[in-house]
């Protein structure tokens, strides 16, 4: 091994304390500390080496302080856990002490040594190459800085469902202007369409159409619906973002809803399947999506007006409108762009759609419903009144509800949609409220934790509806038997009794499970975050933090990362929400240096790099002819570094004689 | 279009108004086959239920005889054609079972390399032949006959990706084609008893039972089938699987027979006279000539 001073220090001859952490028995248990310690204390430019039961705790850090002033160190290494745990707690401590602290080195001895390994001897041999290979990379680290940069005060929330609402009212109603984008004509997303909500049963509309009216009045809400977002550019507190807004065809400025408009359409007879009510009843070309609609703005479907289909309309509805002249047919998608600096992703998800599973019936059955129709059935405002009046014109005397359609499932999803058996539960409940008519679920397992969610399980089990543990096999409308003529026949296996069932019903409810949205892979590419190999986007981490992204500045809240119910999707809206602040409070934001930067001496200029880059951080220079790399986008992976033809891009903390360094030192014979 | 034809054993016995009559659809629509030299029993039901290996050695035989002539196999038995598919699929995903049948097929000099398709004749009419080239060739559309398209459990499920699994519609087409009109059938692909009128003569009369009560409840004239056991089944236990429902007697042909009807072929070209309950009187009140 080289002298320290041989290889050139920047920082005058190094002098390396060496800290060794049991980690109580986490990392003593397998790796005799004591020796491990006595032998960094040999390596060269080891000033001093000692091993302490928790160097993270107040004392351990005292004592790594105590000894840079007593032994005039300049750099640290510390052998203990994950440097993702306890890197930036060390950090502070050589700051504190006045050294720059990105002189410090980790060594995880814990996870990628004790806790992977059984033998003691082998175990403390692997530590030792790990520590010797520090120590002889530390001795080269430069001083590096942070950089702080300011935060935009805006936030931008995408999707008006119950999540995005919360998200955006919590900031709003904290002084932060927030810009809330909806695709839809309205916003309050699937929560707008339930009857009740379990297991309050509470209406639905009851506790959201509040939210959503304060939404649509509040000052520092601007509002975009018929809006998408298209193109994000930026990094964390510094976000550009552009907006699609597609046209209305209203004047929203102009339109008071007073739905005269629809009165006045020359369709007498609305003909067009109503989206809100998942075409369970009918509306016009021109139309409010629903009542408490937020904007409570008319919107005109380009594809059904005759206006656009042939330009050959009376135009009654213009008529209609008057003098406050909303209608505008020729508005056209317009693009807006936004300063942020953080976003909110809340783009909810999708039902599963119930005819892929073909054995279902759904589609070709027509007394065969989604739960999400029956949602819209039973609810007051909904196509029959909130009466249970099949498609037929009839009413159902016998009700099977089939759980875990579409999840639970390796043929299509095998997630548990977490909603389904409480929703199950909740729409049982209802139906035999309002039909009287005797209801079966079929389930594989009832999960219903949650608070109050066992307690009305028991008591739907006190109402006498029917649980059928198993499977449905199938949906089928031919009789074996005279009792089931005219029905449909839920066929499943019993598996408490031990026997298969056929049960003749009026009606079929399919608890669909829940999907990301069917674009989900592209709104994560344009925000640059991750998914799930399902397509939920994912966090941070699963338990630690739970609505940030791998992105800064990005949080993603509600059931666009992963199946949940309406608590959850508002605990995690204000969880987004307060992340949020925290950084618009903080003012500014650190960014790690550990960018890449060009050594513009040696650059061709062969563009190799531009295109590689997948965070947009470099461009080129045209006067200098060199690629120029932007220190501020740049995330420090490195790919340009291992491209470039010429070599002339290197990267702080990760220099080629830095990382050289440390896998000799890791290589050689101890 | 040139096919090897594998006929299997049923083809040569119970079934053999089955291969009578696909011959002479295949002529009629110029779908040349050859038979393979030499083929062997499929290793189905029997082989199948007591020694697997066994049976997937014996598939392996007759597929290693098929590639070597480079053409597509067609195996009109359901049977069969399910064994054949489902011993492709086994040795392409179990390393062990492709071990043992091919040590099996180097003892007598074969070797599989998995290379020939196995065909249905329904996936080489409806896809390779088409409706259209079928409706051309029709001389006596089997107008007002309603047919019950009965497909069975084994050639859609689980391997064949030749239609849905659920609700196969190529019968159907080929049938609509030569003139027939087809009722709705939702036990398309439900269990014809297989061997269980054997085995458990109860359970398996109620299986057949149910495939004829509902082909009659749709008013059907005819029950059209692709499998010689489904065939077997519904025809010559049709009375004492019904005689506690109803007396419904409903001639249960292939599908082979119906499109040869239609394509100008006589009865006994089509092997008409081996079917227990006879078409004859439908075709009468249909008013439909055949002689």
């Amino acid at each position: 091994m080289p002298e320290m001073g041989d290889i050139g220090s920047r920082n005058g001859r190094p002098r390396i304390g060496v800290y060794v952490c049991h980690c109580g028995t986490n990392i003593a248990g397998t790796v005799d500390v004591r020796s491990l310690a006595a032998y960094a204390g040999g390596l060269p430019s080891v000033a001093v080496a000692r091993d302490y039961k928790y160097v993270c705790s107040d004392p351990g850090q005292d004592l790594i302080r105590q000894d840079i002033r007593d032994h005039h160190l300049n750099r640290v290494v510390v052998a203990s856990c994950s440097p993702l745990l306890h890197e930036p707690t060390f950090r502070r401590t050589l700051e504190r002490a006045g050294l720059n602290p990105f002189l410090l080195q980790m060594v995880n001895i814990r996870e990628h040594v004790s806790w992977v390994h059984t033998d003691k001897q082998q175990a403390t041999r692997k530590a030792k190459d790990l520590v010797r290979a520090a120590v002889r990379r530390v001795s080269l680290h430069k001083l590096l800085e942070k950089k702080k940069v300011p935060v935009n005060p805006n936030v931008l929330v995408v999707g008006g469902g119950i999540a995005g609402i919360h998200a955006a009212l919590t900031l709003a109603n904290s002084g932060k202007h927030v810009y809330l984008v909806e695709r839809e004509a309205t916003i309050g997303g699937h929560m707008a369409k339930f009857d009740k909500t379990f297991p309050t049963l509470d209406c639905a509309a009851c506790i959201l159409t509040p939210k959503m009216t304060a939404v649509g009045s509040h000052p520092l809400i601007t509002l975009w619906t018929l809006s998408e977002v298209a193109r994000v550019e930026g990094y964390v507190g510094n976000y550009k973002v552009t907006i699609r807004r597609k046209p209305r065809y209203i004047i929203e400025d102009l339109c008071v809803g007073c739905q005269e408009c629809v009165e006045a359409c020359v369709y007498k007879e609305a003909k067009t399947p109503d989206e809100f009510n998942l075409g369970l009843s009918k509306r016009k070309p021109i139309y409010l999506p629903f009542p408490q609609a937020v904007p409570q703005k008319v919107v005109i479907d380009p594809q059904t007006c005759i206006q656009f289909k042939s330009g050959k309309c009376k135009k009654t509805c213009v008529e209609a409108c008057g003098d406050r002249q909303a209608i505008d047919f020729n508005q056209k998608e317009s693009m807006e762009e936004v300063e942020v600096g953080s976003i909110i992703l809340a783009t909810g998800f999708k039902t599963f759609d119930a005819a892929r599973n073909a054995y279902y019936g759904y589609g070709r059955f027509s007394k065969v419903y989604t739960s999400l129709e029956v949602e819209r059935l039973i609810n007051a405002a909904g196509p029959t009144g909130g009466e249970v009046i099949l498609r037929d014109g009839t009413r159902p005397k016998t009700v099977g509800i089939i759980h875990c359609v579409g999840s639970r499932d390796h043929n299509t999803n095998r997630w548990c949609s977490k909603v389904c058996c409480m929703y199950s539960l909740k729409l049982a409940h209802l139906i035999k409220e309002r039909t009287g008519a005797e209801v079966y679920n079929f389930y594989i397992d009832m999960r219903t934790p949650g608070k109050g969610y066992e307690e009305f399980y028991d008591r739907l089990l006190d109402e006498g509806v029917h649980f059928v543990r198993g499977r449905v096999a199938e949906v089928s409308d031919w009789a074996a038997h005279p009792s089931e003529e005219g029905k449909l026949v839920i066929r499943a296996e019993d598996t408490l009794a031990g026997f298969v069932r056929r049960i003749p019903v009026d009606m079929v409810v399919l608890s669909v499970g829940l999907e990301p949205q069917a674009d989900a892979n592209e709104v994560r590419r344009l925000f640059n975050i991750s998914c799930s190999s399902e397509g939920w986007f994912l966090e941070r981490h699963p338990k630690l933090a739970p609505v940030s992204t791998f992105t800064d500045g990005v949080f993603i809240a509600g059931a666009c990362q992963g199946p949940k119910d309406i608590p959850d999707a508002v605990a995690q809206a204000g969880a987004a929400a307060a992340e949020a602040m925290a950084l618009i409070d903080l003012g500014s934001v650190e960014l790690e240096p550990y960018t890449a930067f060009i050594l513009e001496e040696d650059c061709s200029g062969c563009k190799t790099c531009l295109p590689l880059c997948p965070y947009h951080a470099i461009g080129f220079d045209e006067t200098k002819k060199n690629a120029a790399i932007n220190e501020v986008l740049c995330k420090g992976c490195g790919t340009c570094v291992a491209a470039c033809p010429s070599g002339s891009i290197r990267q702080n903390f990760f220099e080629d004689e830095e990382v050289f360094e440390e896998i000799e030192g890791l290589l050689t014979y101890a | 279009m040139r096919y090897l034809y594998y006929p299997g054993c049923s083809l040569k016995g119970t079934g053999r108004a089955y291969e009578e009559s696909l011959l002479a659809v295949f002529r009629a629509l110029d779908v040349e086959v050859e038979e393979l030299a030499d083929w062997n029993c499929c290793g189905a039901t029997t082989y199948m239920s007591v020694d697997e290996l066994t049976s997937y050695a014996l598939a392996g035989r007759n597929l290693a005889l098929a590639e070597r002539q480079q053409m597509d196999v067609i195996a009109p038995c359901a049977a069969c054609y399910l064994v054949l598919s489902k011993t492709q699929r086994y040795i392409r995903d179990y390393p062990d079972i492709k071990l043992i049948v091919s040590r099996a097929l180097a003892a007598i000099g074969l070797e599989y390399k998995d290379r020939v398709k196995v065909r249905h004749p329904l996936d080489v009419l409806y896809h390779d032949v088409g409706v259209k080239a079928v409706a051309a060739r029709v001389k006596r559309p089997l107008k007002g006959l309603k047919v019950a398209p009965y497909y069975g459990c084994q050639i859609v499920r689980p391997y064949a990706t030749f239609d849905d699994q659920r609700n196969p519609i190529s019968m159907d087409r080929l049938l609509e084609a030569c003139g027939a009109s087809i009722v709705y059938y939702p036990l398309k692909t439900r269990c014809c008893g297989g061997s269980q009128k054997g085995t458990l003569p109860e359970v398996g009369l109620d299986l057949i039972r149910y495939l004829l009560v509902e082909a009659h409840k749709e008013h059907a004239d005819v029950l059209a089938t692709v499998c010689p056991l489904c065939q077997f089944n519904l025809d010559v236990f049709q009375e004492e699987a019904t005689n506690r429902h109803e007396a419904l007697p409903i001639p249960v042909l292939y599908f082979s027979q119906l499109m040869g009807l239609a394509l100008g072929f006589g009865p006994k070209e089509l092997g008409l006279q081996r079917c227990l309950v006879p078409l004859g009187p439908v075709l009468a009140r249909k008013e439909l000539a055949y002689a």
